[in-house]
């Protein structure tokens, strides 16, 4: 399958790409590809130009600066699994990062361009929801911050301009008394999320004061769940206590207004069912009463 | 005329300089332009992991780049693996231990394996196979290719 005939255009920076966007009203991105390239050969999308941003240097790599871990919008799942510094601050995100595709998808696929693509299935845009991560975008007008949780507005769209691109994931650092886990049910040929749920629990001792719960996969963009959050918050962490408070994601579904999807391999009502267990799964892997 | 973009790809250590049109996938140019049939085409859609090259030390599914994308890279082939006629570790595990069948799978099964091994040069059972998680085969049932891959490791090189 090939794609249609497009005029490739490579940028040497951040700025040069920008304008290069200015420049090419529909033109697209291309970081590693993994979800550009299939989408083109496919036909569904067609640009006339694609813009490729694959040689920035100041675009990739790790640097953890306090309490934040900052990603470089080019760095690859596979470095991110790996990376050490992730692995201390945050397991989370390590984990997550590990979990995605399969290890030649992960070697050349991109943080940045997996948000930018905004598939509901994203693994990242549910981890990074629950874990209130923020995404420096740069535009014409200069640099702006977007919670991960408003950046995605429906399936394949973001809030980004036309002529923005995200530059730089940050990440808060796990605290000592925070435990987070992901928990999905994943297709199993193309390992693609079709329900996820992202915790983030802080604890005193058995008690939960403060949590944050995400949803992906069954809906268009990332949910959050308040009244799960509310549920667990103060709560002593139990099976009964989980399963409890996992309960209430029905109601966080309808009152975020948002469609269920439902396709051959698993239905809308069967995604909605599915979605408290694996939030309730990753609870119970955050308290240490289930294990992978 | 199609807009062609000049690049230079090092493949098995060689230089190659060709005019591309940019939609012109990583497997493409390496099948057909350079003639390395030896990396397959299966699903199309970076699934199955018959296409898998290295590039710049890692694998890549060679059907979800683009040729220019490997402008200035360094790229191994199953072409690139044996010296002469001495075949690699892994090579040499998957005939010993009949890890194919077809053969349609195995350029990138050892493309994988050798990464495998690369990263982790002791690997359990359960660390091969989730390290090929990206690789199918429709004959083995994967058994022999496990057993290949832990006898490459236990004969004590990846490459």
């Amino acid at each position: 399958m090939f794609a249609a005939d497009f005029e490739y255009r490579k940028a040497g920076s951040i700025a040069e790409a920008v304008q290069l966007l200015s420049d090419n009203p529909g033109a697209k991105i291309l970081a590693g590809g993994h979800s550009l390239i299939p989408l083109m050969r496919f036909r569904l999308a067609r640009p006339e130009v694609v813009i490729d941003i694959g040689g920035i240097a100041n675009m990739k790599g790790i640097s953890v600066s306090g309490d934040t871990i900052n990603i470089g919008a080019l760095t690859t799942h596979a470095e991110i699994a790996s990376s050490a510094d992730v692995q201390r601050a945050n397991g989370l995100l390590a984990e997550a990062a590990g979990g995605i595709g399969d290890p030649a998808v992960r070697n050349r696929g991109t943080i940045g361009g997996n948000l930018a693509h905004a598939d509901p299935a994203s693994d990242w845009a549910t981890v990074l929801t629950a874990l209130g991560a923020t995404v420096s975008a740069q535009g014409p007008a200069g640099s702006r911050t977007i919670a991960v949780a408003d950046l995605i507005e429906d399936a394949f769209a973001t809030v980004l301009g036309e002529n923005e691109l995200i530059t730089t994931v940050s990440v808060p650092a796990l605290a000592a008394n925070q435990r987070a886990e992901y928990a999905k049910m994943a297709h199993p040929a193309s390992f693609y999320a079709v329900v996820g749920g992202a915790v983030v629990v802080t604890m005193d001792g058995d008690r939960c004061t403060a949590a944050s719960v995400a949803v992906g996969g069954l809906t268009p963009r990332p949910v959050k769940a308040p009244a799960v959050e509310q549920a667990l918050s103060g709560t002593t962490l139990t099976m009964d206590s989980i399963a409890d408070a996992t309960a209430r994601l029905g109601d966080d579904l309808s009152a975020a207004g948002v469609d269920i999807i439902g396709d051959v391999f698993a239905s809308a009502d069967f995604r909605s069912n599915i979605a408290p267990v694996e939030v309730k799964h990753a609870l119970l892997h955050a308290i240490g009463l289930a294990h992978h | 005329m199609p807009n062609k973009v000049p690049i230079t790809v090092a493949v098995n250590g060689r230089s190659h300089s060709a005019e591309v049109e940019p939609r012109t996938l990583l497997v493409h140019f390496l099948r057909e332009t350079l003639n390395l049939t030896g990396t397959k085409i299966g699903c199309d859609t970076s699934q199955c992991g018959a296409c898998v090259v290295k590039m710049n030390g890692v694998t890549v599914k060679s059907c979800t780049a683009f040729a220019v994308q490997a402008d200035g890279a360094e790229v191994t082939t199953i072409e690139g693996l044996a010296d002469g006629g001495n075949l690699t570790a892994v090579q040499e595990a998957f005939w010993n231990n009949h890890g194919l069948q077809c053969g349609y799978c195995t350029a990138g099964m050892i493309m994988t394996v050798t990464e495998i091994i690369e990263r982790n040069p002791n690997p359990s059972a359960e660390e091969v196979r989730a390290g090929l998680e990206g690789n199918m085969c429709r004959c083995t049932g994967y058994n022999n290719i496990v057993r290949a891959a832990l006898a490459a490791a236990a004969a004590g090189q990846g490459g």
